[in-house]
């Protein structure tokens, strides 16, 4: 019985795995509808960065940064010269990430390496061990951030003037090519952030991106598309959901199980949790 | 325009290339080739490369002090990139375009089970060198890792040892894994032993809380841990900060060596016993040649493990039997082989002449703070291959399902 009880804080902890992970793409891939196969891989260089700060406190920025500017590079380079092509842009977007692994794996070697945990995070309160606490507070201070960028501030205003008409938008005086750019550095940016909080649970290694980007994508998915609220409930169902079906039955069966919930669930509701009413995307 | 006659035009040349080695007679060359096949790209790099590394500094070795039959070894290297089919296809392409004698090569099962028919369809040889979960006996294989009686029941006879009577099962959803605990909860019921519980997750899974909660929950007194690749770091990191202890519940792997440990971080899998056949702390007059010109070739920081050390010594028995037949032909080769023993890093090795797998020592090691193991228990002598378990009563019917 004890162990059904714990799986109820285990699942929330997954949820919040999923939320990070999914922060950044609800920018990329829900603001700006680009299908960014890479974002694994921007998680892969924030894992890397505090690799090689050995330090978490001070990679969390420098991760942000690091990634956020291999986004804005990606973006300025190839991704928006693809814009309202989706199906390139996955295509592109996924030979980037193998090109990113590839490089991951000449820097850094192939095996995994390690990232001192801080000495602070080793314990727990009950069931769940300070790192994962670490990671649910992390979350829940990124959608903060996103919600109060996007609603408070004028940069993020006009961020979703862009996303909900772009031709008005920019004849109103936003330079949407700018705004474009700093969408897809935030958004790259807090796969990085993610991407340090993960080395407390998981491996680092070149592979790190493909083991996280499908669930991203799902959370996303099921949220609705540009949604932050969508997001934040998707993860945490999907993270309850994950938790219990794996207690009653496997880890690979639970794969089954979310993935049969998420298509049934679309099928009712094809736009995800939560819709943007918007004329572009109507 | 420009770049696509380029292109062309390279492929006309490496058609010509191909062409050209096909319908080469190798007969009166100075050279023999080997074939090296391993992944060098994809999810089993990782392991993969080490072990080619080691396979090409034996041949080094063996270039150096004359070559075998007067001939020197060619390693022609191909990239199995982590995909069985692949791996079907480059071996035809070793086999029958580079003519090669031998194949050194593979590391899952799942590529061994896919090369397996080329081989014996073109009766080639192939020396696969990591540890598997037996039930097999090609005739053009030989296999140089440990069979399941030479590292499962050891590994389990240590437990025994222990006072551990009630295990918990956690593997990978694959064909090794399955097999190892099919043979662990019969010797389990043979002896007495519990299982508390079996998981598998997914290769590349990493979220490990709900299973580390159904293990701390049953609380059994060992985990026998047949996971594969970096799930294990996401496995051992979240069972350590789960609380676990190796002193309270220690983790037994078959799958974690010396390359993998770095990765997984000293601190959460110190004290934890892993079982193979060799490690880089073994104590032989060949091993510490074996580690020295290692790190010479490869650089100080490099790390010697058990099947990096097999593929070392597939090499050395190779170019032994190839001596003993006095040519490189492959039954010839064959008929030689069994019953050459040689001393390896890990002690004797001798080639069983029924099943073409090596005698080898059993030996439990525990993963010590600096990263490198420990043994703690050796079988004593080198035990018999026994692929099929006939040896064991309470085996009988895993071979037959």
């Amino acid at each position: 019985m004890s162990a059904f009880v714990n799986q109820l804080p285990i699942g929330l902890s997954i949820g919040a795995v999923l939320l990070l992970i999914a922060l950044g793409l609800t920018f990329t891939f829900g603001q700006m509808g680009v299908i960014n196969m890479a974002h694994g891989e921007f998680i892969m260089a924030g894992a890397y960065t505090a690799f090689l700060l050995q330090d978490m406190v001070l990679a969390l920025p420098a991760a942000f940064v690091v990634a956020g500017l291999m986004g804005l590079a990606l973006e300025r380079a190839a991704i928006r010269h693809f814009y309202g092509r989706p199906l390139d842009t996955l295509l592109l977007t996924w030979g980037v990430s193998l090109v990113l692994q590839q490089l991951a794996r000449d820097l850094f070697g192939a095996p995994n390496v390690q990232v001192p945990a801080p000495s602070w995070l080793s314990g727990g309160v009950g069931i769940l061990p300070y790192n994962r606490l670490f990671i649910m507070g992390l979350a829940i201070a990124g959608v903060v951030a996103v919600w109060v960028y996007l609603n408070r501030t004028g940069l993020g205003r006009r961020t979703q003037a862009v996303v909900q008409n772009r031709q008005l938008a920019a004849t109103s005086g936003i330079d949407a090519g700018r705004v474009d750019m700093l969408t897809f550095f935030i958004g790259s940016g807090l796969a990085g952030v993610a991407g340090v909080a993960l080395t407390l649970i998981g491996p680092v290694g070149p592979a790190l991106g493909t083991y996280y980007i499908v669930d991203a994508f799902l959370v996303v998915v099921a949220g609705g598309l540009g949604q932050l609220r969508g997001a934040v409930l998707a993860a945490v169902g999907l993270g309850l959901l994950n938790s219990y079906a794996e207690f009653w039955s496997d880890a690979s069966l639970a794969k089954v199980i979310v993935f049969a919930v998420i298509i049934a669930f679309l099928q009712v509701r094809p736009q995800g949790m939560f819709v943007l009413r918007s004329r572009v995307l109507t | 325009m420009r770049i696509s006659r380029a292109i062309v035009s390279a492929l006309v040349v490496l058609t010509l290339a191909a062409c050209g080695s096909d319908s080469q007679p190798a007969a009166e060359s100075n050279e023999i080739k080997v074939g090296l096949l391993h992944s060098l790209s994809g999810t089993m790099a990782i392991s993969e490369v080490t072990v080619r590394d080691a396979e090409l500094l034996a041949i080094e070795e063996i270039n150096k002090s004359g070559g075998v039959l007067g001939k020197k070894l060619v390693p022609v290297v191909e990239d199995g990139a982590s995909d069985w089919p692949t791996f079907a296809e480059k071996a035809t392409k070793l086999i029958r375009q580079d003519k090669v004698a031998t194949v050194f090569g593979g590391w899952t099962s799942a590529s061994r089970k896919a090369m397996l028919p080329v081989f014996e369809r073109y009766k080639a040889l192939l020396w696969y060198p990591v540890q598997y979960e037996g039930l097999e006996s090609s005739p053009y294989i030989f296999y140089t890792g440990a069979t399941t009686n030479q590292q499962i029941i050891p590994g389990l006879d240590y437990l025994k040892e222990q006072g551990k009577k009630k295990l918990f099962l956690v593997g990978s959803d694959y064909v090794f894994p399955r097999t190892a605990n099919k043979i662990i909860k019969a010797y389990a019921a043979a002896n007495g032993m519990e299982i508390l519980g079996e998981e598998y997750t997914p290769l590349g899974h990493t979220e490990y809380s709900t299973l580390v909660n159904k293990v701390m929950g049953a609380k059994p007194d060992a985990v026998f841990n047949t996971l594969n690749g970096d799930s294990n770091v996401a496995f051992f990191k979240q069972l350590k900060s789960a609380g676990a202890t190796a002193e309270s519940m220690p983790v037994l792997s078959v799958s974690i060596a010396e390359e993998e440990v770095t990765g997984i971080g000293v601190d959460n899998i110190a004290g934890h016993p892993v079982a193979w056949n060799y490690y880089q702390t073994t104590d032989t007059p060949a091993n510490e040649a074996f580690v020295k010109a290692f790190k010479a070739k490869y650089g100080a920081n490099k790390v010697t493990s058990d099947p990096m050390e097999a593929g070392y010594n597939a090499v050395y028995l190779w170019a032994e039997a190839v001596k003993k037949a006095g040519t490189t032909e492959v039954e010839a080769v064959k008929k030689a082989a069994p019953g050459i023993a040689l001393e390896r890093p890990e002690g004797l090795v001798t080639i069983d002449g029924e099943n073409q797998h090596m005698y080898k020592t059993a030996r439990i090691g525990i993963i010590q703070p600096d990263g490198l193991i420990k043994q703690v228990w050796d079988s004593g002598e080198p035990i018999k291959p026994d692929p099929y378990l006939k040896g064991y009563p309470w085996a009988a019917g895993l071979a037959a399902s």
